[in-house]
């Protein structure tokens, strides 16, 4: 047909159907929009999810990590810091003898009245602080006499020399100079006296108090009775030792069972229910998993309760079927010409596996493993269920001793009465946790990219 | 020797075995240059190692499940006669005293004489049990590693043997699995069996009152334990959580699946799987710090007497956390469905989110099916987010603004206080747990059979 001939054909009239269709064409196109408006909103606002949680805790817990410290030129006066001689070793005394008179001067120093050196330290900055010697008490935590206490022990020749020191101010005293309570509140609601109140702004302002990066954050087990020099280290050891009993049970365990399903068992009824059961266990909630804990690991073992072993052995078990999951995928993703390579040239089946399947699985079980850790690092509610929310003021020194764990920490600090104080430690602890997580789970990414192959 | 330090002989032992083996092997390799050897040096030195340390292994775990029931026998018969003709439970309080003083540890009271000497007689009794022991396992060491060091022979088939070991070891590892349900279930079902014996089943299941601590009928004093408060606080937070995040998270896949170009795709997916990674802990800070406040203050605005921590607000948290499993399992769901139906859809005039609301959902729907019920299993089992936002408050309510309390919250509660641990009040938790086991094992094997049947479809 040529172009003149449709010139002269005229168009037939569109049948009823076309018209229905050019009729509703616009609506529809309209739906289309829309449709794919609702994805685009539905994508931002789970981004805009994303992004809420992550400001809101790190605005939260950004600024806890500087604290309000106070500096003092601390004078370890010798006629409060009375102290014996340092005991040194003789050489015929055995080991217990010198240990037990090592203690008692240790004991010795910790009898030291150091709240007065401190005092002392504060009188030369606060003018009148001799009238309100109440008032001078409450300015420096009292966790930080133990902080001078360490000092002598560490440096005994300290004594009658001055040294300039930046102590933690009280924890309130950090909420004021935050500006996180209202300062119009009558003195009947404030926490802190008037007079604290005035030292404590001029202070700031002389920049006698300023706000220092919170080293004790890090070094100083949690504490009740000095809020300020409340720490992380003993829930961090603790959730170490718990990763530690993981790692060393559930990784090998998890990779030996998978290897044993993917490569040997024989398809049979009893696997097929092995792995429905897996496939379960891995959905199971975790708090079921601090009950069969509780049950079994303390109520028929025996095992001490709060211990970061009888942790890593419930979180151990919760792990198990992540690793053996991802294990199993990365060996099938393994093509089997290099089982039958290795088949042809003479090599029995174990040794296929182990010296050729297994090397190039590798990278894949690593990244399973490290993501199987990385969770286990975030659970809490079963931690809760075997006792491992008591308050330890020490850092544990082996698996077996009580302790808390990270989540666990934070699960504490958030029901503080001292709100305004541990709203902001809080969201520090979970910025610790979060970092510690997310950069397990870098790694992990980091592996699977740099190994990752395509067959 | 401690048990640590027989391990690290015996580490130690294993070392020294496979060396020998090894050499062993090569010598008799080349001695005889006719016939080949079997099997590789280290399958031989491996062999001879296995040797020397599994049998002295066996032993040392034996040893430690048996010696201190026999060394207890051992010292009930010295007892005096007086003592021995107590009832069970006072010997065994007795055996207990002693067996703290033989230990150094402090007890109660003065000790009496014959207590002291029925202490140094079980010290005794354990000094000598930790010499036979080393010795025995000295002996079959040394035993096993003579035996197989000398069978190591050209036709000694050594690689069968260790490859019949390592195996086992495989077999061993891949019953833990199955050991840890059956764990889950017996220790759950015999608490909660003991927990029926104080609580009738049909009060429990049925009960509509929870007030553990207080009597509250004058029939029993131990306080009802009704489920169906904590079992309608619970589902009534797992739907809101789905009702949060089923739009969201299935948008978000329809989105990221047939529209989005891969840089997007690429980038927007593994941020979404953040929120799956975030410990439930910080949801729950989240919940209690931010969300709850500003829920409540909303209301204030509206007119609605909304609390800070209510159902409402652990559910709307859950949803966020359940997003990303709707999401990036209905995506796998959605792609998976056949190019030719889209084609087909398409070719016919639809548009493309004709094409989808018409035919692609449909048939991907048992998929998402399966998928909400995995998420919704997840929500079930939650814990940290209804602790601390959910408001604990175990009443039968409709009221999506009140305070509720749920299953994991009530085990987290019972659990944790100061009660016996032989209290119904501390038992009511197995049978909580066993109910929520048994949901979300439901749930589950439904979610997997309906995903695993989607996928015949289209392969």
């Amino acid at each position: 047909m040529t172009v003149a001939e449709t010139e002269k054909k005229p168009l037939p009239a569109p049948s009823k159907v076309q018209q229905k269709v050019q009729q509703s064409l616009a609506r529809r196109q309209r739906q289309e929009k829309l449709f794919r408006g609702v994805g685009i909103s539905a994508v931002a606002c789970s981004l805009l999810l994303v992004a809420l949680l992550f400001i809101n805790i790190f605005s939260k817990g950004l600024p806890a990590f500087w604290q309000a410290t106070i500096t003092l030129d601390i004078y370890f006066d010798p006629a409060i810091v009375k102290i014996p001689e340092r005991p040194v070793q003789g050489a015929e005394e055995s080991d217990n003898d010198f240990r037990e008179r090592d203690l008692a001067w240790r004991s010795a120093v910790g009898m030291v009245n150091y709240n007065r050196l401190i005092q002392a330290g504060l009188e030369k900055v606060i003018p009148d602080a001799l009238q309100h010697r109440r008032d001078l008490a409450r300015i420096v935590t009292s966790g930080e006499r133990f902080a001078l206490r360490d000092l002598v022990i560490a440096d005994p020749t300290l004594v009658g020399q001055t040294k300039t020191l930046h102590l933690l101010t009280d924890a309130n005293i950090d909420v004021w100079l935050k500006g996180n309570i209202d300062r119009s509140l009558p003195d009947a609601q404030q926490q802190l006296s008037a007079k604290v109140r005035e030292w404590v702004d001029q202070l700031a302002a002389e920049g006698v108090i300023q706000n220092r990066f919170s080293f004790a954050l890090f070094m100083n087990p949690d504490s009740r009775s000095s809020l300020a020099s409340a720490g992380l280290a003993g829930a961090f050891m603790g959730s170490l030792y718990m990763m530690l009993v993981v790692i060393l049970l559930a990784v090998p365990m998890g990779v030996a069972a998978a290897i044993y399903l993917e490569e040997f068992a024989p398809k049979n009824k009893l696997t097929d229910l092995v792995e429905v059961n897996i496939n379960n266990l891995a959905a199971v909630p975790s708090i079921v998993f601090g009950l069969l804990g509780a049950a079994v690991f303390i109520g028929w073992f025996n095992l001490p309760m709060s211990a970061p072993v009888v942790g890593g052995l419930v979180l151990s078990l919760m792990t198990l079927p992540t690793v053996i999951i991802a294990t199993r995928s990365t060996l099938k993703a393994i093509p089997p010409s290099i089982r039958q390579a290795a088949l042809g040239l003479g090599a029995s089946k174990m040794q296929a596996i182990f010296h050729h399947v297994l090397p190039l699985a590798i990278p894949g079980i690593l990244t399973g493993a490290i993501i199987g850790v990385a969770q286990a690092l975030g659970e809490t509610a079963p931690l809760l269920l075997i006792g491992m929310k008591s308050f330890v003021a020490s850092v544990p020194a082996g698996p077996f001793e009580q302790s808390t764990a990270l989540p666990v920490q934070i699960y504490l600090w958030q029901g503080n009465e001292l709100r305004n104080f541990f709203e902001a430690r809080t969201s520090a602890a979970i910025i610790v946790l979060l970092a510690l997580m997310l950069s397990l789970n870098a790694l992990a990414i980091w592996l699977r990219k740099k190994y990752e192959k395509r067959w | 020797m401690s048990n640590l330090t027989l391990i690290v002989c015996l580490l130690v032992v294993m070392a020294m075995a496979y060396q020998l083996g090894m050499v062993r092997s090569r010598k008799v390799a080349t001695i005889n240059p006719v016939q080949r050897m079997h099997s590789r040096p280290q399958h031989y030195g491996m062999m001879v190692a296995l040797w020397a340390v599994l049998p002295a292994f066996f032993i040392l775990v034996i040893w430690n499940l048996l010696a201190p029931d026999v060394i207890a026998a051992l010292v009930q018969q010295s007892l005096p006669p007086e003592i021995q003709s107590q009832d069970a439970q006072a010997v065994a309080v007795t055996l207990r005293r002693i067996a703290n003083l033989a230990a150094n540890f402090g007890i109660v009271a003065e000790a009496a004489d014959w207590e002291l000497a029925a202490a140094a007689y079980m010290q005794q009794l354990q000094h000598s049990s930790g010499l036979m022991l080393t010795a025995l396992m000295a002996a079959i060491a040394a035993a096993g590693l003579t035996f197989s060091y000398f069978k190591i022979a050209p036709q000694h088939r050594a690689r069968h043997q260790v490859e019949r070991v390592v195996k086992a070891v495989l077999v061993i590892c891949s019953t833990i699995a199955i050991l840890t349900t059956i764990g889950i279930v017996l220790s759950m079902v015999t608490e909660t069996l003991k927990f029926f014996s104080f609580i009738k089943p049909t009060d429990f299941f049925f009960g509509t009152t929870w007030n553990p601590r207080f009597s509250t009928t004058g029939a029993t004093d131990q306080g009802s334990f009704g489920l169906l408060p904590l079992l309608s606080g619970t589902m009534m937070i797992a739907v809101i959580a789905l009702l949060v995040a089923i739009p969201l998270g299935l948008m978000v896949a329809i989105y990221l699946a047939e529209y989005a170009p891969a840089k997007l795709r690429n980038t927007v997916k593994p941020v979404i799987e953040v929120l799956a990674g975030i410990p439930t802990i910080v949801y729950g800070f989240f919940a209690l710090v931010t969300v709850g406040p500003f829920l409540s203050d909303l209301g204030h605005t509206l007119g609605l007497t909304i609390r800070a921590t209510s159902a409402l607000t652990a559910g709307v948290v859950m949803g966020i956390m359940i997003i990303p499993f709707i999401s990036s399992l209905s995506d796998d769901i959605i792609t998976q469905v056949p190019k030719a139906l889209r084609d087909g859809s398409l070719g016919l005039g639809a548009t493309k989110s004709e094409t989808i609301r018409k035919v692609v959902l449909p048939a991907a729907l048992p998929g998402i099916v399966g998928a909400v019920l995995l998420a919704a299993s997840r929500a079930i089992g939650e814990t940290m987010i209804v602790v601390l936002a959910a408001g604990n408050a175990p009443a039968l309510t409709a009221n999506p603004f009140e305070a509720v309390s749920t299953v994991t919250v009530t085990i987290v509660n019972q659990l944790t206080g100061d009660n016996d641990f032989a209290s119904p009040q501390s038992l009511v938790a197995f049978a909580l747990g066993l109910t929520l086991f048994v949901i979300t094992l439901l749930l589950n094997i439904i979610a997997l059979v309906i995903v695993r049947k989607y996928r015949e479809q289209y392969e």
